[in-house]
């Protein structure tokens, strides 16, 4: 792998890496995770988004126990020993499966999905799964 | 224009890849450079030698792998989505290469435009 901080990135772009899928049921979410956590060595400018059943992930008190899969959600605590600070929740997604920014494992900026569209427009690279 | 490709779905399930190989072929057509082309989720199916599609179908490891050496083109399959679906070197076909997935994050840095492709 490339390493970029070894003097300072040359080049620092704006990443968003968009989630819009339930936690459990498709790899999406946490594969998408495992792309943030290596991002975030790069020195870029990097956001994470949670729209749609994506805002599930970071629900609080997750039990996988009888789907036999692994509980992932407590990984998103480790954004912010990455630095990775600039995480976006949609509220009309939070509001529609009943959530507040209290039922979540992280705190996060909740935005209108007006607002979030602007963030959005300012980014240079948006990955979404 | 430099433009790199982010492929997320395997070559059978989904038509992302498809559209993808479609996309790269008009690009280059245009005279665009493609930067490189990562796979990712089940996109590393993609790489696959011992896919057999029936003979009337297309074969789109066979075709990637084509336009690959043809063009020049970098194709990058993450080691880590790959290794946990059995995708190792031995299977790899030629064209394609196992990396990281720093390899995306730097194609994103490098590349004018990130396209991606999924479900």
């Amino acid at each position: 792998m490339e390493e970029y901080d070894e003097n300072g990135p040359e080049i620092v772009k704006r990443f968003m890496y968009v989630n819009r899928r339930a936690p459990y049921g498709t790899i999406y979410a946490l594969e998408c995770l495992e792309v943030v956590l290596v991002a975030a060595a790069f020195d870029q400018d990097v956001s994470v988004v949670f729209v749609d059943d994506g805002v599930c992930q970071l629900k609080k008190n997750q039990d996988t126990a009888d789907i036999g899969m692994k509980n992932f959600s407590k990984t998103y605590g480790a954004l912010d020993d990455y630095d990775v600070e600039k995480i976006y929740v949609e509220k009309e997604s939070l509001d529609a499966r009943g959530l507040t920014e209290d039922d979540l494992v992280i705190p996060v900026q909740v935005l209108a999905a007006d607002d979030l569209r602007e963030v959005m427009a300012q980014q240079d690279v948006v990955i979404s799964s | 224009m430099k433009i790199g490709i982010l492929i997320n779905e395997g070559p059978f399930t989904h038509q992302a890849s498809d559209s993808a190989y479609r996309f790269v072929v008009a690009a280059l057509a245009k005279g665009h450079e493609i930067y490189r082309v990562f796979f990712y989720n089940d996109g590393v199916y993609n790489c696959n030698k011992l896919s057999e599609p029936q003979t009337d179908d297309r074969n789109l490891v066979s075709l990637w792998s084509k336009l690959a050496q043809e063009n020049e083109i970098d194709l990058v399959v993450c080691v880590a989505a790959a290794l946990r679906r059995g995708i190792k070197d031995e299977v790899v076909e030629e064209g394609f290469r196992i990396s990281g997935l720093g390899q995306l994050v730097e194609a994103g840095i490098q590349a004018d435009r990130m396209v991606v492709f999924g479900d």
